[in-house]
Order: C-alpha cells, then sequence, then structure tokens
C-alpha cells in the first residue's frame, strides 16, 4: 500500500502521510505555515485561524485539515499575509500588550509573528480590558493581560501533565483563561515544571523571579525570525 | 480691577529641556514681576501603575519612565529589587558591569545636555539670534565641537548597549545582579576608542571652565542664590555615584547630615505638594520646607564631596573649588563646568573598567533571604535618585515611591526663574524673546527631566480658586489630595 499522499502547496508538489496535517506535511517539505494555538506534541486546537490556508480554493486552518491526494493549497499568498495581519493586530489590541517592559520580549511567538509581518503598530483602536493576575503560586505568575486563548496550556495541562489544571470561563470578550480550584493557581497542583508553562507562546504564564535573565541578542527571536528555521523570512511587503 | 493691571507671559514649552513644562510670569501695571513659575505640565504616575507588577519586572518597567537616562531608573530598581531577593553583596563582576553601565550613561546624558542643549546659550549668547541659537548653529560655526559631542555621546551609549544589550531601555541588571558580563570584543572595541573620549572630556572641562571664569562677573548674579546641597559620598567622603551614603551640606558647606545610608532616608527627606504643579517639593525634614529645599545634580555633588577619586576630575575639581576657596559654589551657572568635571570622571572610570579583569567573570546573580521592603539611591545624571519599594509575600510591588533629581531640583529652579524674571524682566517696556531665554537658560542649568519627575498619582490635588477683582478668595473648589 502506498503511504504517500501527493499535494502541491504554493505551487510546489510536496508529500504527506495519512493522518498528517496540511501544516505538518509542509513544514516537513519546508513551508512554513503561520500558528499560534498549534504546538508540536499537543492536539491541534484550530482556533487562532492563523494557519488558515485555502484548500481547493476553501478557507481551512492547515492545523486540523488532514492531507489529501490531489489537494491543492494555497499557504503564503498576498492575501493569507493580510488576513493573518489582521488576526494579529486584532490579538494585540485584544489584551493589554506591553512588549517593552514583558519578560517574554525576544521570545514570545505573538511579538515575532507581528515582527514578522511587519506591523509596527496595530490599525485598530486598543481596547485596554480588565484583566486580571495571579501572584498566589510561589513559582508561577499568571498575567491574564497577555493571554491569546490559544488553549495552548489547557491542552498540556490535560493530555501531557495530566492534570487538568487550566480551562476557561466566560464567552466572548470575557473569556479568560480559568484554573481549577475556586480563586487562586496556589490552591491547584501546577507546577513550574508543568508543561503547560513551557508551551504559552506569550507571557500570560510565567515562572517566577527568572525574568530577564537572557540577555538581548540571546533570545529565541533576537537573531532569527519565527518560522526561519523551516522557511528563511521573505521580507513582508508594505500596506 | 487687577484682572486688567496684571499681564501674564507664558513660555510655553520650554526648550532644549527633557520633558514638557511652562514658565508663567505676573507682571503688574508698571510691568514688575510679581511672580514667575516654572509648571510641570505632564503627568506619568508611574508609581501606581506598577503597583501589582511583579519585583523582577520593576527594572526594566521602570526605565521607561525616561529616554534620555533610563539607565538611572534601570538600576535604582535592581539595587532595590538586590535587597527584596536578598542580594546583600553582588559579584565583583555584576557590581563592575552595573558601574560601567552608569558611567556610560552619565558620559552620554551630560555630553548630550553639554553639547547640544546648553552650548547655543554659551557660545552664541543668552539673546543671541533665535535662528541660529540652536543646535544646528553650533554644528555650522563650530562643527569639530559639535562632532565631539556626538560622538561622546555615542561612545556612552555603545558603553550601554554593551552592557544592557540595547543603547535604549536594555534588560542588562536584574534582582541579584546582571545577565551578562562584558565581552572581550565589546571591552576591546570600546578600548580603542578611549584615547579620543578622554581627550574630548578634557577639552570640554576646558571649555566649561573657561566660559565660567571668563563671564565670571554677569553669570555669579545669574539665578544664583545660596542652598542646600545633597547628595550622595563614599564613607570616605569622595564622590560617588553608584551606590553611597547620602550627605547634605549647607550654602556655606557645613555638615547637615551625613553618611545616612538608603534605608533611612525618610528620617531625613519629607515632600510636599502644591497645588500649582505636578512635581512634589521635597525638603530636608528637620529644616522644614521652607528652609530645607537643596540641590542635586552635579554642582551639589562637586560642593558635597570632598574628593573625586580619579586623578584628572580630581585636578578639576579643586581648580573649581579655588573660585570659591574651598566653599560651596551656589552659582546655578557653575552647573555647566561641575557637570563637564563629572563627565571626565565618568571617561576615566570607564576606562579603568575596560582594563579590570573582573568584567570578563562568570559569577553573575547572587540571591539570599527575600525582604519585603527596598530603599536605594543612586545618583543620576541630573542628580540624586530615590526608589522605595514594597514587595508582599506573592512577589508584587504594593508600594512605590520616586523621588527623581529633577524634583529635588524643583524649587532651586522656580529660585532662579524668579530671580532672573525679577533681573531682566522687571520693568522693561518690552519683553523680547531674548530676554525670555534667560529665564530658560536659569532652568537648563539644572538639566531637568520634566518627564521623570511627575508620579504621584492620587497625592495630587487639583484646586481651582476663584478670586474677585480686589484679589480676594470667593470660591475654592478641591479634588483629590
Amino acid at each position: 500500500m502506498n503511504n504517500t499522499i501527493n499535494l502541491v502547496v504554493d505551487g510546489r508538489p510536496i508529500q504527506g502521510r495519512p493522518g498528517q496535517s496540511i501544516l505538518e506535511a509542509a513544514q516537513a517539505a519546508g513551508i512554513w505555515i503561520p500558528r499560534l494555538c498549534y504546538s508540536k506534541g499537543l492536539v491541534p486546537h484550530g482556533s487562532c485561524r492563523l494557519c488558515t490556508v485555502y484548500v481547493n480554493g476553501r478557507p481551512q486552518s492547515a492545523c486540523t485539515q488532514p492531507v489529501a491526494e490531489g489537494m491543492f493549497v494555497e499557504a503564503n499568498s498576498q492575501r493569507l499575509l493580510e488576513l493573518r495581519r489582521d488576526l494579529v493586530e486584532m490579538l494585540l489590541i485584544d489584551g493589554n500588550h506591553f512588549c517593552m517592559f514583558c519578560e517574554k520580549s525576544g521570545s514570545c511567538e505573538l511579538q515575532a509573528l507581528a515582527y514578522r509581518f511587519g506591523i509596527t503598530a496595530p490599525r485598530y483602536p486598543y481596547l485596554w480590558p480588565q484583566r486580571e493576575l495571579d501572584a498566589s503560586h510561589p513559582d508561577i505568575f499568571i498575567d491574564r493581560n497577555r493571554c491569546i486563548l490559544c488553549a495552548r496550556c489547557v491542552r498540556a495541562s490535560r493530555d501531557v501533565d495530566g492534570k487538568h489544571v487550566f480551562g476557561f470561563y466566560g464567552r466572548g470578550p470575557g473569556k479568560r483563561v480559568a484554573v481549577n480550584a475556586h480563586v487562586r493557581l496556589a490552591d491547584t497542583d501546577a507546577a513550574v515544571t508543568d508543561k503547560a508553562l513551557e508551551v504559552c507562546p506569550v507571557g500570560a504564564l510565567v515562572p517566577k523571579h527568572q525574568g530577564f535573565t537572557v540577555p538581548i541578542g540571546q533570545r529565541p527571536f533576537d537573531q532569527r525570525p519565527i518560522g526561519s528555521d523551516t522557511q528563511p523570512e521573505k521580507a513582508p511587503k508594505t500596506r | 480691577m487687577v484682572a486688567k493691571q496684571t499681564k501674564r507671559i507664558v513660555i510655553e514649552p520650554v526648550t532644549r529641556v527633557e520633558g514638557h513644562g511652562k514658565v508663567s510670569i505676573l507682571l503688574d501695571e508698571e510691568n514688575r514681576v510679581t511672580q514667575a513659575r516654572l509648571h510641570i505640565v505632564e503627568f506619568r504616575g508611574f508609581e501606581r501603575f506598577i503597583q501589582g507588577r511583579p519585583y523582577w519586572e520593576v527594572p526594566v518597567l521602570v526605565q521607561r519612565l525616561c529616554g534620555i537616562c533610563p539607565v538611572s531608573h534601570h538600576l535604582c530598581a535592581a539595587k532595590a529589587m538586590d535587597q527584596i531577593v536578598g542580594a546583600e553583596r553582588l559579584t565583583p563582576t555584576a557590581e563592575k558591569v552595573r558601574r560601567l553601565m552608569h558611567y556610560g550613561q552619565i558620559l552620554q546624558s551630560h555630553a548630550l545636555h553639554f553639547f547640544h542643549l546648553a552650548a547655543p546659550d554659551l557660545l552664541f549668547g543668552f539673546d543671541s539670534d533665535v535662528s541660529t541659537r540652536n543646535v544646528f548653529g553650533v554644528a555650522a560655526r563650530y562643527p569639530d565641537l559639535a562632532r565631539q559631542g556626538i560622538l561622546l555621546r555615542r561612545f556612552g551609549q555603545e558603553v550601554i548597549r554593551a552592557t544592557a544589550g540595547k543603547r535604549i531601555h536594555g534588560i542588562g541588571a536584574v534582582p541579584g545582579g546582571v545577565n551578562q558580563n562584558l565581552s572581550p570584543a565589546h571591552r576591546d572595541a570600546l578600548r580603542g576608542e578611549m584615547d579620543r573620549i578622554l581627550e574630548w572630556a578634557r577639552a570640554a572641562v576646558r571649555l566649561a571652565a573657561e566660559y565660567t571664569t571668563t563671564h565670571l562677573d554677569s553669570l555669579a548674579s545669574f539665578g544664583s542664590f545660596e542652598s542646600n546641597h545633597l547628595s550622595l559620598v563614599q564613607a570616605s567622603g569622595a564622590m560617588e555615584l553608584y551606590d553611597g551614603l547620602l550627605r547634605a551640606v549647607n550654602a556655606r558647606g557645613e555638615v547637615i547630615f551625613d553618611q545616612v545610608p538608603a534605608r533611612s532616608y525618610t528620617d531625613h527627606i519629607a515632600e510636599e505638594v502644591r497645588p500649582w504643579s505636578y512635581m512634589k517639593f521635597p525638603f530636608i525634614k528637620p529644616l522644614g520646607p521652607e528652609e530645607g529645599w537643596y540641590r542635586v545634580g552635579p554642582l551639589a555633588r562637586i560642593n558635597t564631596c570632598d574628593s573625586i577619586d580619579t586623578p584628572e576630575a580630581e585636578a578639576a575639581r579643586q581648580q573649581f573649588m579655588k573660585l570659591t576657596d574651598g566653599k560651596p559654589n551656589n552659582n546655578t551657572m557653575a552647573y555647566h563646568w561641575a557637570r563637564m568635571i563629572e563627565l571626565l570622571h565618568a571617561a576615566e572610570k570607564i576606562n579603568q573598567l575596560l582594563h579590570d579583569p573582573d568584567l570578563q567573570g562568570t559569577e553573575l546573580m547572587v540571591r539570599g533571604a527575600r525582604r519585603e521592603e527596598a530603599v536605594a539611591i543612586l545618583e543620576a545624571p541630573r542628580g540624586t535618585l530615590f526608589h522605595h519599594y514594597r514587595v508582599d509575600q506573592y512577589d508584587q510591588v504594593t508600594m512605590a515611591n520616586l523621588i527623581v533629581s529633577t524634583t529635588s531640583n524643583n524649587e532651586p529652579m522656580n529660585r532662579a526663574v524668579q530671580q532672573v524674571a525679577a533681573t531682566y524682566l522687571s520693568g522693561r517696556p518690552e519683553i523680547t524673546e531674548g530676554l525670555l531665554n534667560h529665564v530658560e537658560v536659569a532652568i537648563r542649568a539644572y538639566d531637568p527631566c520634566l518627564s521623570c519627575a511627575t508620579h504621584a498619582l492620587g497625592q495630587m490635588p487639583l484646586v481651582v480658586e476663584l478670586f474677585d477683582c480686589q484679589g480676594q478668595l470667593v470660591d475654592r473648589k478641591q479634588r483629590g489630595g
């Protein structure tokens, strides 16, 4: 039985395996599709929509859509770049993101995507939502101002740590990451070594006492733009 | 009617200073100055909005107060957070990397002020042609000097970049130490520039000294007044910019207090709020607000210290002190000379540190027993800087009080404004731009940073007063306070 699936991504014929997502097959072929809620090793969530591609002309999230024989995938076109820029800009105004004093600067995937997409400032007005901090845990700090509701922590805690520490409450603009206790993270069995912390793409869930200990120049995205280990960056087109 | 007789002149914005401020001058029917004030019209409020933030974020957050001397706030907050994490004594590498960053800061900030902000007044005259009385005028007429100013500043910023990671708003100092040492590559690149930096610093001291001594007659009375002076000093009494003990002297040089550690500052310094400015007025407690105001910054530091621990700056200090027979110099315009002596001192210190192998050490951070309250004091380019924090058991800031150098110089600047306005504007039939610039020259001598100086959210009452034509108060409304 032939286990190879042939598809075309951005005009390039590539091969995938049964059950593999478009995002993973493209990655293996050296084509980087931007993503935020996707994290290798976690069940795909398909919620951030940043990996949206056109499959035979229809929009699909590349992290959840399995490859199929004969697919024509548009993954990195100008119209998709613009769509992704819009999504990142909306995320930037939806929370309270202050990169200038955020300890995740230089290793934040949201910031790195903004840089890669050439976003210098969002075009939409900031919403300045009221978000709560949770500093109750001795080793972990939650800053919901920076949370983008990607659910990586929810999935990692449930599926990797086996703890179910994180979940969501509320809907729409009132949706927040919740902890599995009456009020505080300190009343859960969360630990600083949990996968849930490691996978947070932004500065919402951070280990305490360690901020800013990596010098500028040695942080993951200081030297190489996000995604450039898969596909070197092309200069973003200016709006 | 009072309203018809009184004339109001407003200088807004005050130019060639950091931040936004205005001066208002009230004149009576014979053009005599009845009141002159420097108002700070911007509001920052950092003291309030860092509440709730985690302590390790504070050195990076509070430096956003300022784009001119962020290193001062970065290091002062880091020194406070050292105490919070129980780092009693930093490793030699950490302390020296921070000092190097600080001297880079002093050098670049002083160069910026002298060559770019103050030079047009000093080189062309206070009431010279306004179209050339600016940095472009300096560049056209004195190209070498303008270039030296730019390159001195650039060198200082490169020192900062080598230690903090960025020229502005770096992240080098962390609670308990630093996140990197000085790499040999950075060290060698900086060493390569050192000779000409020292030469230009010497020349800047000569220029400032010559300017002050040749204009002594006119400068001696220009915005000058007797005052107390405050700064850090070493245990030996020598000048100290990074970490020392507080000393205050009066106008005659008599010690008011000495060797006061940072944690005891509230025993000696208090702050007064006045309704017409967002800036507080600090004073020496036992002397009270009327007598206890003081000056900080380069002039105060030269006046309080017994010596400077680098040879060329010490020789320059001795020459400076000769002018006043070893007593404090109370001449506002002497700030410029004092500032250049410090620029030379910073260059000498940088040179020493670039030859110190401790800067390449690898022990960067220490920790100890957690504490909940910390006070740190540092000499920023513009003067003594106080950071006072409380951090709770959840690692969140619950209280912050910042006394910024410009705040300490608030009363002196207002005195200088009042005095210059009374001397140069009073009774004149016409008040020209050149005359008004005299007022700005007096403010500029203090190199104020107005954006740094305004934070006290919730403490600053807004007062509206309604006077009748006889000047009698008929209504008063107050918010906050």
